[in-house]
Parts: C-alpha cells; structure tokens; sequence
C-alpha cells in the first residue's frame, strides 16, 4: 500500500462521492485519472483490503432490533453449535473466546418477535442453555472507520 | 465494479440515478445511513488482535466511564448491556491492536483515566462468522 491507497481508503471510508461517476471524483481529489482510481480500489477489494463499498445502515432507524448472546459452550461442541449458529443470516458475527462463556454473537432481525424466535429455535437445536441475550441499553461509540497513516 | 455504479444500483432498484442518488443523500442526512462507502477489514489497518474488554461500572458511573472509554482511538464499539448470574459486566468496549499487549495497554489506560478496575479482556480465539447484515431480504 502506497501515500495515494491510504489517502485513497481514508476519502473513500468517509467521503465516498455519491454521484454519478464516484471513481472520476475520487481520482480528481487524489490527483488521478479515474482509471487509475477504479484500478486501485479494485485490486484493494480483490487484496481484502477492503471488504465491501456502501451504506452502513442504523438498523434501529430501519426498525430492526439486535442483540448480543453469550453462550457456554462444551469446548468438544464448540465447532457443530458454532455451525447451527451461523446458518442463521440473521447472525452477523460469531465469533469463539478464550472464556467460559466461549461463543459471542451477534443478532441482528426485522422484530422483536423474530429476534426471540430464532434465540429458542438456537437453544432447541443446540441444546446449549447457557445462552444470555445481552441487548445494548445505551451505546456510547460505534465507529467502525480508521484513519491510515 | 465499474464507472457508474449508482447507475447500475439504480437500475436495479428500478428508480431513476437522480433520485437513487436524492434518496442517499436524504438517509445519510438523517441518520438512517451512518456512514457510505468503504469498510475496510480490521487487519489491514494493522488491527490484528481482537479484544472485547467487559466492566464492571458501578451504576452512577455508567455515563462517565462510556464517555471517557470512547476517547480512546482503538475502541470501535462501546455499549451499556446488562448484567447477567455469574457475569458482573456491564459496559463492554471492543478494542483493536496489533498485538495483545496493545490491547491489554488500551484497557490499562482506560483503567487508569476512569479508575475502573473489575475488568476482564475477552480475546477472539476463532472468527466463525462475520458478515453485514441483509435488511428487508426475504427468503425464497
């Protein structure tokens, strides 16, 4: 990653130009051609680099309701529960912790009502009943872009 | 990927550019859109390591502490949730570094600026899923 790929994921996370022709606009602020523009963010999606180009929505404002559940998992289980848990799509992040509450993950549905259903199908098909849903009461940061130097 | 991808979006939604356009503008105004454009992987900005430091705030203090461990560059997320039997925490903060001592310094100076100190850091050991939520898709 070059000084133009950083300025350009720094504009580009914050700033993405909402116009017709994005990359032109993108490659004029870094003082290059919009081929050049389009060439780098291309290969920086291919790289990994980034993982994906638009809208983050409010969920909130959208009506949706979200959660996070702690579940205590036998260590020897941990692999098939983490299974059933992700074929859900509702489930956003699932992710293992070195403690003995051992799978995190987050839910994010369209209802309330929705949101339970698929917590107790989870517990049923798992059979794991140490789960807690932890909705967030206040949020205080929620800022998921860097600035690279 | 190409020169004109709100045009291709717009056909797709079936709207016109301008208006597609209009509309982005209008969400990102009010807030339904927090943020267009890129996200990037954690680990490209350096952030290899992966903390969720859980607190333990006394209730008068919730406030405070939420504002002050949000001041501090490598916490992305900062909530008040619930406590639960047998699990004392109720802010959680989760924090990025490129190492554990990162991480574990970031708790420590957090720590020290609030004088909070039942705290426990929660490293990622497996990333079995990580995804963007799909709104308003229904299942075929």
């Amino acid at each position: 990653m070059d000084e133009i790929d950083k300025q350009l994921l720094n504009i580009a996370q914050t700033d993405f130009p909402i116009a017709r022709r994005p990359y032109k606009l993108l490659g004029e602020r870094l003082g290059i051609g919009e081929q050049e523009a389009l060439r780098r963010v291309r290969r920086l999606l291919r790289s990994g680099v980034i993982r994906r180009i638009g809208p983050s929505f409010d969920s909130k404002k959208l009506g949706y309701v979200s959660t996070l559940v702690a579940a205590k998992v036998p260590e020897d289980r941990l692999d098939e529960v983490a299974a059933i848990v992700g074929s859900y799509p509702e489930v956003t992040h699932n992710y293992a912790r070195d403690h003995e509450y051992n799978l995190w993950f987050t839910l994010i549905c369209e209802s309330e009502h929705r949101l339970r259903d698929v917590l107790d199908e989870i517990e049923l098909r798992t059979g794991v009943a140490e789960m807690h849903s932890l909705p967030a009461e206040q949020t205080f940061k929620l800022k998921v872009d860097f600035e690279l130097r | 990927m190409c020169e004109e991808p709100f045009a291709e979006a717009a056909r797709a939604a079936g709207v016109a550019i301008d208006e597609l356009i209009r509309q982005i503008e209008h969400w990102k105004n009010d807030g339904t859109i927090r943020r267009f454009g890129a996200v990037l992987a954690h680990r490209s900005a350096g952030f290899r390591v992966n903390a969720m430091g859980v607190w333990n705030v006394p209730e008068a203090r919730v406030e405070e502490f939420g504002r002050a461990a949000s001041e501090c560059p490598q916490v992305s997320h900062c909530y008040r949730r619930p406590p639960f039997e047998g699990f004392r925490f109720n802010v959680y903060t989760m924090i990025h570094g490129a190492s554990r001592e990162q991480c574990e310094q970031a708790a420590r100076i957090i720590s020290e600026r609030t004088g909070i100190t039942d705290y426990t850091l929660l490293y990622t050991t497996r990333e079995f899923k990580k995804s963007s939520p799909a709104y308003f898709s229904k299942p075929d």
